[in-house]
């Protein structure tokens, strides 16, 4: 037998594939399923700090008041505050680099969502371009049922 | 931001490192942890007979083991002691140090043992990182752990000449102070005249960003011996101070962009405040070295401007005098940084040990010239989250 300073070091190989579940609140819920059924954005707004929040949430991050029926509708269109090309592919990945994903704050809230930008160079992108929500044809039941954001196209 | 004094002063009495590397197959998670332990005690002329409390932490599902802590006993030597388990992301290793002080500050333990860690070739480091996005807005948009933001951004601002040279030039002084560290697990021995080339021809990863702008994924574990002034005068000639330290958070869900804060680096924001309250005016001259968490070339050369909280390119023109090396005005990361090795678990808590051992003036190859009274560490994870450490060398303040 050879001493341990000689000896092999094996490596065990594994692969862990972990389900989870998700429960998104009545909150999230609301938000989803009217976006699956109307095709609309909602949002909840905060009165105490006059702030509109996209993707919604039960309470303001700010003041912690809880604001869970104060909804508003906001619209499809909104502006890129900012964005990322992503050019690297991965399994995790929604499309095939390199595609962008900005953040864009829509008419009537306050907070930026993120979401995919197509349509569009992604050397191209600039902050305020104008774009407007594309819904998916066949639901998911998660934010992606808006398919991706695309530029709204300028009047002649 | 409420701030208290400390109640008691804490000493840095005991500094373990192993050395970094890609291939730590000789040794599981705790037997690797142990090196560092036992190196720390070493150090501080200690047993675990005089550890009264155990701080363990990593990259929460790096590994991909529940409770690690728990096996690892085997290793930190917490078996019957206090013990916590500390996670927050790539600044663990500050939080490490940071509740250790404060564990020993609040009079609660005497001596407490931290202990950082990571083992990446084990792990999935995409896979725990795709897992911080909130699954219901996020996990379906999101990248990943690597950007080239900030190339992007110092292009914009100084020209693609300027920057790219820059980034590169800070690349090769980390890679010089890299190959004078013994512990180094990328050291390549780059030379002055491969800029050029490294420029334009080496591996590119995402735009601006090039592999050997960036971190590696390593092997590798930390473990100092922090004690109250008491305990530490008497375990040891001469104690490394912690004379504060700041911890700055910026929360994924919080929508910088519009405003609802400041948008300041939280780099800068914890830079100022610490500065602000122990009365430095001067960082760039007060401070003899800094120690980095530098996750690629191109962050570290952009940050030295927020840290030291200088303006316009002064932070450039540190890089491009080289005075960022031994010997120079600001000696940042004597060690090579975490372009050198980067386990990190550990990574942020080799940054204070790093510059405890500058201060104490036995780093070995790679201590810089001259007396070192006044250190600064700084870490960084998620989404831009800053902890910055002042080491003291005379408890004079």
């Amino acid at each position: 037998m050879k001493n341990s300073e000689e000896s092999d070091s094996y490596i065990i190989h594994g692969k862990l594939a972990l389900p989870y579940t998700y429960f998104a609140g009545r909150t999230g819920s609301t938000f989803l399923t009217t976006l699956r059924d109307h095709r609309t954005i909602m949002g909840v707004k905060c009165t105490t700090c006059n702030r509109v929040f996209v993707p919604p949430r039960q309470t303001c991050e700010r003041c912690m008041a809880d604001i869970r029926s104060q909804w508003v509708t906001v619209s499809n269109r909104g502006t890129v505050v900012n964005h990322t090309v992503i050019r690297y592919q991965d399994k995790h990945l929604p499309r095939k680099p390199p595609f962008v994903l900005a953040m864009i704050l829509l008419k009537g809230a306050d907070t930026p969502m993120a979401h995919i930008l197509e349509g569009v160079n992604p050397d191209r992108v600039e902050k305020g371009m104008e774009v407007t929500a594309v819904f998916s044809p066949a639901t998911t039941n998660t934010l992606l049922d808006i398919d991706h954001f695309e530029p709204v196209a300028e009047a002649p | 931001m409420s701030f208290r004094e400390k109640n008691r002063h804490v000493g840095i009495v005991g500094i373990g490192e192993t050395r970094f590397s890609s291939h730590r197959e000789d040794v599981n998670q705790p037997e690797m942890i142990r090196e560092a332990v036992k190196d720390a005690l070493d150090d501080a002329g200690l047993t675990m007979d005089d550890i009264d409390c155990v701080v363990h932490g990593n990259m929460e599902l790096f590994e991909m083991v529940h409770q690690p802590d728990l096996w690892h006993t085997l290793g930190t030597g917490a078996r019957g002691k206090d013990a916590f388990r500390l996670t927050t992301g790539g600044t663990t290793g500050g939080t490490l140090v940071g509740a250790a002080d404060n564990l020993v500050a609040s009079g609660m333990y005497d001596t407490v043992l931290a202990i950082g860690f990571e083992k990446l070739q084990e792990g999935h480091t995409t896979g725990g990182i795709t897992n911080m996005a909130d699954p219901l807005w996020a996990r379906k948009l999101q990248s990943g752990a690597l950007t080239d933001s900030a190339a992007v951004k110092a292009i914009a601002e100084f020209g693609a000449d300027r920057a790219k040279r820059v980034a590169m030039l800070y690349r090769i002084i980390m890679d010089k102070h890299a190959c004078l560290n013994p512990n180094s697990h990328r050291a390549f021995g780059l030379d002055w005249d491969q800029m050029e080339d490294l420029m334009e021809n080496s591996p590119p990863l995402i735009g601006d960003l090039r592999l050997i702008h960036m971190c590696s994924q390593s092997d590798g574990a930390c473990a100092m011996i922090l004690s109250c002034e008491k305990k530490a005068k008497q375990q040891c000639d001469h104690p490394v101070w912690i004379r504060d330290h700041i911890t700055v958070h910026r929360e994924e869900t919080l929508n910088l962009c519009v405003n609802h804060y400041p948008n300041e680096t939280t780099h800068r924001f914890a830079a100022r405040h610490l500065y602000e309250r122990n009365g430095i005016t001067a960082p760039l001259d007060y401070f003899d070295v800094f120690e980095m968490y530098d996750p690629s070339a191109w962050w570290g050369a952009d940050w030295i401007r927020d840290f030291f909280l200088l303006e316009g390119d002064e932070h450039y023109r540190l890089i491009e005098e080289k005075e960022i090396m031994g010997g120079g005005k600001m000696p940042i990361n004597p060690s090579g940084g975490v372009l050198a090795a980067n386990p990190i678990g550990a990574t942020a808590m080799v940054r204070v040990a790093e510059a405890a051992k500058q201060v104490r003036g036995n780093a070995g190859p790679h201590q810089i010239p001259g007396t070192v009274n006044h250190a600064i560490a700084s870490s960084f994870g998620g989404t831009m989250w800053t902890i910055l450490m002042m080491l003291e060398k005379e408890l004079n303040w």
